[in-house]
């Protein structure tokens, strides 16, 4: 008799660590219920080959994924996050060499010239930069806003992306030990 | 004349379709292939407003995908392909209506099975008190008591009665 009330009080007390646990988590930033997960992870990079902005010297494409980790970043100068993210990029684009990775840019549905005036200022923390004007390369990959940010692994396979600006908790937590990781 | 006038063009503003986003640079001659691409991109998330198809939205991304499914369509492909060349991108999420599958059962299935197990639950119960009507217990020989002296100690009478 007295288990028809307590099975009841127990569900709920599920329900409610449920929620509690989800509001928390996303409060936190650590769940983003609108976010969505990328087609591509374990899959391939697609094939592309894009020029560099004016002014740069080293376009991308798929062949500078060969046989080298590399983070790849999707930005624009005309989106605010990715300069808030930046000064990241240039703290990561140091540990590069001695990190044994490459920080590569997608500057993604951008102008040329846009783009030179800013790094010019900001500093360019990138050793590849591939122009996709179009945005055709961002829609092989899943782009779906700027910044994103992804991990390619030394056989050319995406391992990781994440869309939104970078922090530095996210490079502690995340991009640091994955590329730690894939390197070995 | 000048007020029929009015009206007409009034009421024919009114009859176009409101929402679409589609700018008529993007629409495709071949009316058959636009139409196709018209149902194709009202299938497919925006994933920059995410509640909207890509043939509502004004996000610039989905004019770009608005564009790429028409060119898909002028390639010759068939439906079926250009919404799989979309999904090989984005993932099953730019579908508006979520794929059947092992990982979805449950959210195409769940509410039947939720409404399926309430019913015989239900059944369960009804059938539970209907062949097994539990007796009330007789009362005791105190609580007799205190019933009689409630009904003034006469017998019982039918309520309602004269």
């Amino acid at each position: 008799m007295r288990l028809r009330f307590i099975i009841p009080a127990v569900l709920f007390l599920f329900l409610g660590a449920g929620l509690v646990y989800a509001l928390v988590a996303i409060q936190s930033g650590k769940k983003d219920p609108s976010a969505v997960p990328s087609a591509l992870i374990d899959k391939p990079a697609p094939e592309f080959s894009l020029p560099a902005p004016e002014g740069f010297p080293q376009g991308l494409s798929t062949a500078d994924f060969k046989g080298k980790v590399t983070i790849l970043n999707v930005f624009a100068s005309w989106c605010p996050p990715c300069h808030a993210e930046h000064p990241l990029l240039l703290e990561l684009a140091k540990e590069a060499k001695a990190g044994g990775f490459q920080l590569v840019g997608l500057n993604w549905k951008d102008k040329d010239e846009k783009l030179a005036a800013w790094f010019k200022e900001a500093g360019n923390p990138f050793s590849h930069i591939g122009a996709d004007r179009s945005g055709r390369v961002g829609i092989d990959f899943g782009v779906y806003g700027a910044p994103e940010t992804y991990i390619i692994d030394r056989d050319g396979r995406i391992r990781y992306r994440y869309a939104g600006p970078l922090t530095s908790e996210r490079l502690r937590d995340e991009i640091r030990p994955l590329v730690a990781k894939l390197k070995r | 004349m000048m007020r029929r006038l009015a009206l007409a063009l009034m009421l024919a503003l009114a009859a176009l379709p409101a929402r679409a986003a589609v700018s008529p640079d993007e629409i495709l001659a071949d009316p058959t292939l636009e139409a196709r691409a018209r149902g194709i991109t009202k299938q497919l998330r925006c994933l920059v407003c995410q509640n909207q198809s890509i043939d509502d939205s004004n996000a610039p991304l989905a004019r770009d995908l608005r564009i790429l499914v028409r060119e898909r369509l002028k390639a010759g492909d068939g439906d079926s392909a250009v919404i799989a060349f979309v999904v090989a991108r984005y993932g099953d999420f730019v579908l508006l209506r979520p794929p059947v599958k092992a990982t979805t059962w449950l959210l195409w299935f769940g509410p039947a099975l939720l409404f399926l197990g309430a019913a015989i639950f239900l059944w369960l119960r009804a059938r539970r008190r209907m062949t097994a009507p539990v007796a009330p217990a007789p009362l005791d020989a105190d609580e007799q008591k205190k019933l009689d002296a409630l009904m003034g100690g006469e017998s019982p009478r039918r309520r309602g009665s004269p």
